[in-house]
């Protein structure tokens, strides 16, 4: 076991990826020299070279483009998108070929490319910069996305979502990636938890409180706050968006009965809306409250100094709790 | 390559960018100088501001006066410009206050000015988009029947991206008044431009049937005259042009940037002796008129507007919190309304609103 950051994590997953396959192939923008915007990329290029780490041009379109041909040859293209902003040139490609080849091809054409993209907020960025767009990317059949929120998932399943077959957009939380923790580097992915499976991360009675990416860690300071007030709060991380694994939810649910979900990204049409309402169906008579959801507000993502505002914070998370519980809350006294 | 001062500062003639230029006047010179050294100075004064954590992010332009006073300089009132995130002396040109070109880099707005009173968009941060915002300004311009033009600005990085060629198809087959401004700063954050193209940007444009020119974009006059030339077929119907101005990006790509990471401090060298502003001062020097008296003028220039730029940025208020839900939409919108109304409660629910705002950590 090693203690080392988000970004180490992913840097050292890349690497055996790379060490493990010479079809895997890693392409972006300032991904070589420079070792990536955020040197998640360091040092690759100078230990497997310019035609396995690949600088590209600055085109997003035709990044995820080639991607689909080489892909098509047999290669396994991670590509990185620099940041979150960024995808939308590409999104043709990824929703439109990326997410249909196989299906298109009868099941031929394999499609096994994992899209990088450094998401969220909470650094002080411009626009464009701090944006939470996955709920596009769920919504694409298809498309499997995953996102870790520790060092050591984002190690094994980096590597994993290399060695998967179907593509995946892994969305990296960008302020977590200085985040420190235990990574045991030797851990066999195929032994590891599969992507696609939810983890409890704090057991719980009394509610179930769903986070993932950037926010799993402050979904466990919210527990940890709770517990001081005397309520148990159980944290779920999602880890992966699409397909979600709801069986891990709802157990959790018919167990604490109310539900709170939260997620940086706006709230209409997003991911806490599908787990409100799929949670909602399978154990509606095991709800002793309707779910509540902790979300960023429906704008813009906002500039910097009010950024804050915009955030789910502790504070609003508990917020939240109070109010699956029926405790006094900020809308105490409002109806509808 | 289009020159007209040389490195030396020598005035070397140019028969047919001459014409272009017979105008500028002593006075006119002395006054481009002005510019330049003032723009650096707000360069220089910003990326302070931004190491003591004043402004989030600061894209530095040094080394790339020229290439936007000379561009700048060229334009009516009535052209319209589209500029990417690094054409602060662009703004300053247009009369922008200081402060507002600040604000976006503060973070305390999304915008700093109002497009239609400086005749320019707000700056643009995804790479390459705005070449087809001015594209579609420019067919405005021909539909409306006026003689202004457009012009945009990118950097030789955006050349690869597939809106700058979708631009130049548009621009090219409705032949509208639009001048495509290349600033080739060779480095698009930390890759050279051979990664963006086999061949001079400059043949960019003439695959689109675009005409285009190749300038010395560290020479001020090159560029004012390269401009002239293209707004002036713009004017008269003649349609688009490209101008790869070659020019060099001396500091980093932003302050959040390390270009010791990829860049032989050799080259930087190389081109300081290239530098924009030491050509234009031989320049004014070989014809005596640099004096004591002017250069204490621009530097007095220099020394307020700077004082301008930090008074305005350190006593710029912090935005109001429910700012964050201002102008999502032009008219009411039931969700957001929604949302806005249960966050004042939450806001509220501190009691003491400024203890509130203080408790507010995102992390
Ligand atoms: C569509 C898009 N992709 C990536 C980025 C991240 N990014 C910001 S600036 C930059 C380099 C731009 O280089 P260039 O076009 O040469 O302009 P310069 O900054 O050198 O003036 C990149 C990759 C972005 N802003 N937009």
């Amino acid at each position: 076991m090693m203690q080392m950051t988000f970004a180490r994590a992913l840097n050292s997953g890349l690497r055996r990826s790379l060490d493990n396959d010479p079809k895997v192939i890693l392409m972006g923008e300032d991904i070589g020299t420079l070792g990536g915007v955020f040197r998640v990329t360091d040092g690759l290029q100078k230990d497997f070279g310019k035609h396995r780490v690949v600088d590209t041009p600055l085109a997003e379109s035709g990044i995820v483009g080639t991607a689909v041909g080489l892909a098509y040859r047999g290669y396994r293209p991670v590509v990185e998108i620099q940041f979150d902003g960024f995808v939308y040139p590409a999104f043709d490609q990824i929703v439109s070929q990326v997410a249909k080849m196989h299906y298109r091809s009868r099941g031929t054409v394999k499609m096994p490319i994992t899209i990088r993209i450094p998401f969220g907020g909470g650094i002080g960025s411009p626009e464009h910069h701090s944006e939470s767009p996955e709920a596009y990317f769920a919504h694409t059949a298809g498309l499997r996305v995953v996102t870790p929120a520790s060092p050591q998932d984002a190690h094994t399943m980096i590597q994993q979502a290399i060695a998967c077959d179907d593509p995946v957009v892994f969305f990296e939380p960008k302020r977590r990636y200085h985040d420190k923790g235990e990574v045991d580097e030797t851990l066999d992915p195929n032994s590891a938890p599969p992507m696609g499976q939810a983890r409890v991360v704090t057991d719980g009675s009394d509610v179930t409180l769903v986070a993932y990416g950037p926010l799993v860690k402050t979904a466990r300071d919210a527990a940890t706050a709770a517990a001081d007030e005397g309520v148990s709060v159980e944290v779920i991380d999602l880890r992966s968006l699409a397909p979600v694994d709801f069986a891990t939810v709802e157990a959790s649910v018919r167990k604490t009965g109310r539900l709170v979900v939260t997620h940086e990204a706006g709230q209409s049409g997003g991911l806490g809306a599908e787990v409100a309402a799929s949670i909602t169906e399978r154990c509606f008579y095991h709800l002793e409250a309707a779910p509540v959801r902790i979300t960023g507000f429906d704008v813009p993502y906002p500039y910097s100094k009010v950024e804050m505002h915009h955030l789910p914070n502790l504070d609003r998370i508990l917020d939240g709790v109070d109010r699956a519980l029926g405790r006094p809350n900020s809308l105490s006294g409002l109806e509808g | 390559m289009v020159q007209l001062i040389t490195p030396a500062g020598e005035r070397v003639s140019h028969p047919e960018y001459d014409p272009w230029v017979k105008d500028v006047s002593d006075e006119q010179l002395c006054s481009l100088y002005e510019d330049l050294v003032v723009i650096r100075r707000i360069d220089k004064e910003a990326t302070a501001l931004q190491r003591q954590g004043e402004l989030g992010l600061w894209p530095p332009l040094l080394g790339q006066e020229a290439s936007q006073v000379g561009s700048v300089r060229a334009l009516r009132d009535d052209d319209f410009i589209f500029p990417s995130y690094r054409e602060n002396g662009v703004a300053y040109c247009r009369g922008v206050d200081v402060k507002d070109i600040l604000r976006v880099w503060r973070g305390a707005a999304s915008g700093g000015w109002d497009p239609y009173k400086f005749n320019l968009a707000i700056p643009q941060i995804v790479i390459g988009a705005q070449t087809l915002h001015a594209t579609g300004y420019a067919m405005g311009i021909q539909n409306d029947g006026a003689d202004s033009a457009a012009i945009v600005y990118f950097g030789d990085g955006a050349t690869s991206e597939g809106d700058v060629s979708e631009a130049m198809v548009f621009a090219a087959s409705y032949q509208v008044p639009l001048v495509f401004f290349c600033q080739n700063n060779h480095w698009a954050i930390s890759e050279p431009v051979r990664v963006q193209s086999h061949t001079q940007l400059v043949e960019r444009g003439t695959g689109f049937g675009i005409p285009s020119m190749r300038i010395d974009g560290n020479d001020v006059l090159a560029v004012m005259a390269a401009t002239r030339v293209a707004l002036d077929r713009a004017r008269r119907g003649g349609g688009p042009t490209f101008i790869e101005a070659v020019t060099y990006r001396m500091g980093p790509h932003t302050t959040a940037d390390d270009p010791t990471r990829y860049r032989d401090p050799n080259e930087l060298e190389d081109w300081a002796a290239k530098d924009p502003i030491g050509r234009v001062h031989a320049l004014l020097d070989r014809k005596g008129l640099f004096t004591e008296e002017f250069e204490t003028s621009v530097r007095t220039k220099a020394d307020a507007v700077a004082r301008d730029l930090r008074a305005g940025c350190v006593g710029m208020p912090d935005p109001e919190p429910l700012d964050v839900f201002k102008h999502v939409y032009s008219t009411p919108n039931s969700w957001l309304d929604r949302q806005q109304d249960h966050y004042s409660r939450y806001l509220a629910s501190f009691g003491d609103p400024e203890a509130a705002e203080q408790e507010e950590g995102a992390r």
